[in-house]
């Protein structure tokens, strides 16, 4: 059997986890690689969850927003973009491959980019092979 | 003596991975040290007693009642003596940021060991070694075999290794806490539940620092403290100085800071939070005064070393522990 990655999504509430159910209500077709975790803001996403992902196991973290200017808050998917490319320089230096965590903007009304986001993320982890970290952290003497 | 005295307690204070200081300040209770012996018999404490480990070996399960361990793991010799200490002691604490976080000394959890062999054994200007020798676990001589510790390969927290009953944080602990805790343990007060940090606030330093803070936290670049003028009175991080005050626990008289130095984390994060490197990047994040990818990126490179900065004191202890190789 071929290698399935884990990849686990957060979306905010108002926007991109609403796109995702429009893919669902639309019948569209996706990687089932995903698991969904809804907040109600890409801002929320603190950088401990996306670092327990990875310790659980995930292969891959995908964080969806409002597209820029469109956020229920007016500035938390600002906030999750800062922290986004801090966290790439982190996971440069902890030797985590940048590609295991994606940051993308989907609105209410882009089940199809939602949909197809995923299945090209899952491609591009699938490519990437498993990550090593919950091995690493289970083994360490 | 007709007076009846009050029967001592056993201490010990051992060092794993550490640099000493946290001994020095056990050390530094200066005339209250008198208290202490007059409290405790110290039973073990290699920096100042000459006794051995099989004297420790030699003492019934549970003999000892206080340990302070300072140090992380991160050779044989540390984790065997962690082990037995916590089987001849009734409380064991992880004294100081090495054994609480992982400390200076978990920063090597940033390279292997091999990549430490070859720095320290090979690349470093001043080392002359063209037979490549490095340290072996056992070593043949016509006398016998000479052993030195395993060097592991991951720098670990002593609560990875055993069981710890209470965390005394700092780099090194405010030896006052130190006291306070002592006494606490001497006289018999009731103890904080297993598990606790003592010794320092639930509050972040920032709670406690005197400097002055407005809401208006946004930089358009950040600055290492040479390269900036300090203007001793404002939040440091508004100067765009990276201080860990918000991810790191109060407690020990905000120091750093009154000696107009920003604050390193060495007390470890408030309770709730379990990774202070990812509260400290969440936090400094939201600083950054640019909306659009690139110029955000720019803002960020004038980060030295973010890693290492906001895992200064807790990398073995954050939840990733180690560069994956």
């Amino acid at each position: 059997m071929s290698y399935e990655p884990t990849i686990v999504a957060f979306l905010c509430n108002w926007c991109s986890y609403t796109g995702a159910d429009l893919a669902g209500t639309s019948r569209m077709k996706y990687a089932s690689n995903v698991r969904i975790i809804r907040v109600m803001c890409s801002g929320r996403v603190d950088p401990t969850f996306v670092l327990s992902a990875f310790k659980e196991g995930a292969d891959g973290v995908l964080i969806c927003g409002c597209h820029p200017g469109d956020c229920h808050y007016h500035e938390g998917n600002y906030k999750c973009l800062r922290r986004y490319h801090l966290l790439q320089k982190y996971f440069q230096q902890m030797g985590l491959d940048k590609d295991r965590l994606r940051l993308e903007w989907i609105s209410a009304s882009e089940g199809r980019q939602f949909a197809e986001l995923v299945d090209s993320y899952t491609e591009t982890v699938k490519n990437l092979g498993p990550c090593k970290m919950k091995q690493v952290i289970e083994t360490l003497t | 003596m007709a007076k009846e005295e009050k029967p001592k307690i056993k201490m010990a204070v051992y060092w794993g991975a550490a640099c000493g200081g946290c001994c020095v300040s056990v050390l530094d209770v200066h005339e209250k040290l008198f208290d202490v012996v007059a409290a405790a018999d110290l039973v073990f404490w290699p920096i100042a007693l000459d006794i051995k480990y099989k004297d420790v070996e030699a003492m019934p399960d549970g003999d000892i009642d206080l340990t302070l361990y300072n140090g992380a793991v991160r050779n044989s010799e540390n984790e065997r003596l962690a082990k037995l200490l916590r089987q001849k002691s009734k409380i064991l604490v992880a004294y100081g940021s090495c054994a609480h976080m992982g400390g200076i000394p978990g920063l090597a959890n940033f390279s292997t060991r091999e990549e430490l062999f070859e720095r320290i054994y090979d690349t470093t200007e001043s080392t002359e070694n063209p037979d490549n020798i490095r340290p072996q676990p056992e070593y043949k001589v016509p006398e016998g075999v000479l052993e030195l510790p395993e060097f592991y390969n991951d720098v670990r927290t002593l609560n990875q290794v055993v069981d710890v009953d209470y965390y005394l944080p700092g780099c090194p602990p405010q030896t006052e806490r130190l006291v306070e805790v002592f006494m606490a343990i001497v006289t018999g007060a009731e103890l904080p539940s297993k598990g606790s940090v003592v010794g320092a606030l639930d509050k972040s330093q920032c709670d406690e620092c005197p400097r002055e803070k407005s809401d208006k936290k946004l930089v358009k670049r950040f600055y290492r403290p040479f390269e900036i003028e300090d203007d001793g009175k404002t939040c440091f991080l508004e100067q765009g100085v990276i201080c860990l005050g918000p991810a790191t626990r109060g407690g020990c008289g905000v120091r750093c800071i009154e000696g107009n130095a920003p604050c390193r984390g060495c007390y470890g994060p408030p309770p709730d939070v379990p990774d202070p490197g990812a509260k400290m990047m969440s936090a400094i994040a939201t600083m950054i005064d640019e909306n659009d990818p690139e110029a955000i990126e720019k803002v960020i490179d004038t980060i030295d070393d973010p890693a290492g900065t906001f895992y200064r004191f807790s990398l073995p202890g954050s939840i990733l522990r180690r560069k994956i190789t």
